[in-house]
């Protein structure tokens, strides 16, 4: 018999309905996947009895025909969901130790289509980072390593990891500047950080609450869209939700894009871009092209002050957000001598250096004296970036470009951490996404000469993921990638 | 009025101050979570996630909030502001759970506004308002109950706020005294605010600063925080211009700092010195879109308005005849406003409300008991003005019905009927009890027709004596003089 | 805009951090670096372009006033480091 785990969720769920496997066999297979495979530390908590409490009563719920859309399909959530009853930790020694008495509303939405849960996920410390390296828990390690143990990228490192490696079915993440998209592309797998709104931000541990956004990691572009109907939905607890309806996104698979017009942003092609990612993007662009789209040229004039942008915005908000570890109500305390030192010690000791550091030039950007010069720069730096948008969408119904410009690099690589800057501009092409509150997709294209998974990335007009799904879904059966 | 100068051996100075008054919006819920605002349940009951700071938790905006705000907007004949913005300050403390408040800056809900303020030597003056804007409260932090250790309530952290800030208006304690009351006036009538400083739902901040008098001259200014009671504003005000005059004719500075008022030694210390000024960062509010109000929210709430204290005072002044004294006296509080609106109806308005404002209100001090809980109705107070109005009993008799109604709640009519008490008007009966006096007194008749006029008011008070001061005074003055001749 | 010593901690003070002595003035140079990167915003012209607050065009959406939570500080305490007699517990706070 084949292996339950590589099975997509669409074809999980066909199976389970007529019965030719069942929802405990499905969940036991991961389970052995999860501890097969735990040298990657995708996990950092597994509830491997109350996914199997759940998988039994999905079994009953199949019998009598009581099955909801999700039933049995056994996810992994990353550790920015506060879970009730299930430690949520953003993998922050600050907080490593609460136990939310709620849950998000994305993960309800998903225990309320049947989903069952396996653990929670690894990620950079409060989504801060681009390779997981930052987790209180130490780094994920891409399953596709060879000799040299790699990053599965960040912040939604261990969802990405785990999804690829097949010790869950799909996972959520969230993505402030890149963080479902890069690693899904280190990864060699699939995920869509969806337009601003769509998803509620209620219960998920915030980062930076004007570009957070929740999306699924999963096998393939179907099963995306099936995790998305679920996760998508207006909710009266986050006043940013949207209204707008959602669609059922499966209903978009396999429709033709003939005559769609596909943009390519010539300002994501700067010189010195990597030969092999710029191959592909060449090709992916060609599968569109034979699939019936047309490609133009546009342009995106600001992209090179996204990153700047983001870099005072994301801090800024991040340092407010942030306040509230304090070792009062929640989390990890080391006293002091009075108030203030309380505070400090509990912070300089909870909190990570990237953290730290992000929080010192979110604090400064935002003092007195500075906010103009710094945040309300940006702010309008941030209306140009999305009016670039609006201008190409004028010319273009969706944008190609690459998710990354490099492949996944060691654990611990010295140019990356000698200057944060470096880091920093990995997430080149993703952050003008989260700046216009845009949806985007990350699918693979390809291995590297080092076999190593490159992404390509789908940008969408605001609340049309439905042209992402369709294009999505044609650029991976042309590229015909071969999953792990 | 006259001008309130500080006058010293070496020269005049001028006090300006201005008010910052926060005031807690009556609602059931709080502004950003679904907790109840009720005042006095166990400690941390009313909290909800949100209220904790927990991670992950959003802020939703409540609407009975707006429309409150909005409300005392049109009550401070302000500008409302159709496009406002929520911000972030940021600042640590133990009662601030998400180590932000959540506030208005430079956008608020009310703009610019003003209110006329009634003089103690019966002049008005008007105070403008800067802005008014809405936020969360904080929680409590309790420091007296252990040596070494606070402990924190978060039972109020989350109720909803209107900060109002004046303009520099106010040249003395009267004016900023009188303000507070008439400000504290409006919000009840509005019923956005109860306006109880004992209980900290209405605190207010004070800002202080003195100039030589007659300049423009714009000197350093100390703020005084959280004093809770107008007449502690007031001597805040004295005490703190008080202290600049001294300090600048010692040739000293005053630095801009925060201070705190001491009510038992009248005096004001120091809390924050400048260099630990905090630095708030505000930055918009991100898990918060702005808010939009239509004209048709702003418009429903302006025809639902109630009738407030200037208007009605001018209607009673205008419309009843009464004094704009008693007027002003009546309209400061609106039960007692509907009180008397409901007990001079059909009856003398201005004698309603000399019986109101005396012996009804000392018979209520008396009792103790507040006008809601008065023995004597406001139905009854008007039929017993009207009893004496119509002279079915004179002004004395009425003194004995009302302290009757204020014991039993009686009708004054049943009392009157049941006692007898209807003076006797009728020229004959009167008569013939001034001749029974007139022939049993014939030397006072004698003394008083030789020259003693003094003795006249002996010969009233005989009559009604003998009429057990059922008499009409004016019917017995008016046929006593012709008789004496 | 360079920062100096003393900025670096006048911003670790309001963030509620320590910077030890030793690290102050790599946490500087750091700063700077990344100051410095940020500042390329300056080329840009943005002259008479409003801020971008929030990319969500919706407005801000009012809920009913109800009462909807609480009466659950077990719940709400759940987590604290240091409670006693139903309150949060911190260090004696000298005002």
């Amino acid at each position: 018999m084949t292996d339950l785990t590589d099975l997509t969720i669409s074809e999980s769920l066909k199976k389970l309905k007529a019965k030719e496997i069942s929802p405990v066999e499905l969940t036991t297979a991961y389970i052995e996947k999860m501890k097969n495979n735990d040298k990657y530390n995708a996990y950092v908590t597994t509830t491997e009895d109350l996914a199997l409490a759940q998988a039994k009563e999905a079994e009953k719920r199949y019998a009598n025909g009581t099955n909801r859309p999700l039933e049995g399909i056994a996810l992994g959530i990353k550790d920015l969901f506060c879970t009730k009853g299930v430690r949520t930790t953003a993998c922050s020694h600050i907080i490593d130790n609460f136990v939310p008495q709620y849950e998000s509303t994305v993960t309800q939405h998903l225990l309320d289509d049947g989903a069952l849960f396996l653990g929670k996920l690894n990620l950079d410390e409060f989504a801060m980072g681009g390779s997981n390296e930052t987790s209180c828990f130490g780094p994920v390690v891409n399953p596709w390593s060879k000799e040299t143990k790699l990053v599965a990228g960040g912040s939604s490192g261990g969802s990405a990891a785990a999804v690829a490696a097949k010790m869950c079915a799909a996972a959520t993440g969230t993505d402030t500047g890149g963080s479902i998209r890069e690693p899904a592309a280190f990864c060699g797998v699939t995920g869509i950080k969806p337009t601003y709104g769509r998803c509620s931000r209620y219960g998920i541990v915030a980062f930076a609450s004007s570009l957070d956004q929740a999306g699924p990691i999963a096998k393939d572009v179907t099963d995306c869209a099936i995790l998305l109907n679920s996760m998508a939905g207006y909710d009266a607890k986050d006043s940013t939700s949207s209204k707008v309806d959602v669609p059922d996104f499966t209903s978009f698979i396999g429709k033709d894009i003939k005559g769609l017009k596909v943009g390519i942003p010539q300002e994501y092609r700067p010189d010195g871009l990597n030969k092999e990612i710029s191959d592909y993007w060449d090709k992916a662009a060609q599968i569109l092209k034979d699939a019936g789209a047309e490609i133009v040229s546009v342009s995106l004039p600001h992209t090179k002050y996204a990153l700047p942008t983001y870099y005072v915005i994301a801090p800024a908000e991040a340092s407010s957000n942030l306040a509230r570890y304090d070792g009062v109500r929640y989390g990890n305390r080391k006293e002091g001598n009075g108030l203030d030192e309380l505070y400090i010690n509990t912070r300089t000791e909870g909190f990570g250096k990237e953290v730290k550091r992000r929080i010192l030039i979110g604090t400064y950007v935002l003092s007195a004296g500075y906010y103009d010069a710094y945040y309300l720069k940006a702010q309008k730096v941030r209306r140009l970036i999305k009016n670039d948008f609006d201008e190409a969408f004028k010319k273009c119904d969706i944008l190609l470009t690459p998710t990354s410009p490099i492949e996944p690099f060691a654990i611990g690589d010295k140019k990356m951490l000698e200057n944060p800057i470096n880091m920093y501009l990995n997430d080149v092409f993703t952050v003008s996404v989260n700046l216009a509150g845009l949806p985007a997709m990350s699918l693979p294209i390809g291995l590297s000469q080092n076999g190593l998974p490159f992404g390509m990335q789908l940008i969408g007009k605001a609340f049309d993921e439905e042209t992402i799904f369709k294009t999505a879904y044609q650029l991976e059966r042309g590229a015909n990638f071969v999953r792990m | 009025m006259s001008e309130y100068i500080i006058t010293t051996e070496k020269g005049k100075w001028e006090v300006i101050c201005g008010l910052e008054i926060h005031c807690q919006i009556i609602s059931q819920s709080k502004i950003f979570s679904g907790a109840s605002t009720e005042f006095g349940d166990d400690v941390n009951e009313n909290v909800s996630f949100v209220d904790a700071g927990m991670p992950g938790m959003l802020p939703t905006l409540n609407k009975e909030c707006v429309h409150q705000a909005v409300k005392t907007g049109l009550g401070l004949n302000a500008v409302i502001n159709k496009y406002s913005e929520f911000s972030r300050k940021n600042y640590f403390y133990a009662d601030l759970p998400q180590g932000y408040q959540i506030t208005q800056f430079q956008y608020p809900i009310v703009g610019e506004g003003a209110i006329d303020i009634d003089l103690p030597d019966g002049t008005t003056k008007t105070i403008r308002i800067e802005r008014m804007h809405i936020e969360q409260d904080a929680g409590k932090s309790i420091h007296d109950m252990s040596p070494t250790k606070s402990f924190i309530d978060l039972n109020r952290a989350g109720v909803g706020l209107m900060e109002i800030v004046t303009k520099p208006d106010f040249r003395s304690p009267d004016e900023a005294g009188a303000f507070l009351r008439k400000l504290r006036s409006i919000l009840r009538y509005l019923g956005t605010c109860d306006g109880n400083m004992d209980e900290g739902s209405m605190r207010c901040d004070v800002n202080v600063s003195v100039r030589p008098y007659g300049s423009d001259e714009l000197r350093t200014r100390c703020e005084m925080k959280n004093v809770n009671s107008v007449k502690f504003v007031m001597q805040a005000i004295e005490s703190e211009a008080k202290r600049h005059v001294e300090t600048y004719e010692a040739d000293g500075d005053i630095a801009q700092e925060t201070r705190q008022f001491d009510p038992a030694t009248q005096t004001t210390k120091v809390m924050r010195k400048k260099e630990f000024a905090h630095d708030y960062r505000y930055f918009p509010e991100p898990d918060l879109p702005p808010l939009v109000l239509s004209d048709e929210f702003i418009n429903k709430i302006k025809s639902e308005l109630v009738e407030l204290p200037d208007a009605k005072k001018t209607r009673f002044i205008k419309e009843l005849g009464l004094t704009a004294y008693d007027a002003s006296v009546i309209c400061e509080n609106k039960e007692t406003a509907d009180f008397f609106e409901k007990a001079a109806k059909g009856h003398d308005a201005k004698k309603v409300a000399n019986w109101l404002m005396g012996d009804f209100f000392a018979m209520l001090n008396e009792k103790k008991l507040e006008l809601k809980d008065s023995p004597v109705s406001a139905e009854n107070l008007g039929k017993l003005v009207e009893l004496i109005t119509s002279n079915v009993i004179n002004g004395k008799t009425a003194k004995d019905v009302f302290a009757i109604m204020a014991e039993t709640g009686e009708n004054p009519d049943k009392i009157v009927e049941e006692k007898g008490l209807k003076q006797v008007t009728d020229t004959s009966a009167i008569e013939k009890l001034i001749d029974d006096l007139l022939a049993s007194a014939a030397d006072n008749v004698a003394a008083y027709r030789g020259g003693k006029v003094g003795l006249f008011g002996w010969f009233v008070g005989q009559v009604m004596k003998q009429s057990q001061g059922k008499a009409n005074p004016q019917v017995v003055n008016e046929l006593l003089k012709k008789k004496l001749g | 805009m360079a920062v100096d010593n003393d900025t670096v901690r006048r911003i670790a003070f309001l963030s509620r951090l320590k910077v030890e002595p030793d690290k102050l003035e790599e946490t500087k140079q750091e700063f700077n670096k990344i100051l410095a990167w940020v500042e390329e915003l300056g080329e840009v012209n943005t002259d008479n372009v409003e801020p971008l607050v929030s990319v969500n065009n919706e407005s801000l959406t009012l809920r009913e006033d109800d009462v909807t939570a609480g009466h659950m500080s077990e719940a709400v305490l759940a987590n604290a480091p240091a409670k006693e007699f139903g309150y949060f517990v911190v260090p004696k706070v000298v005002e």
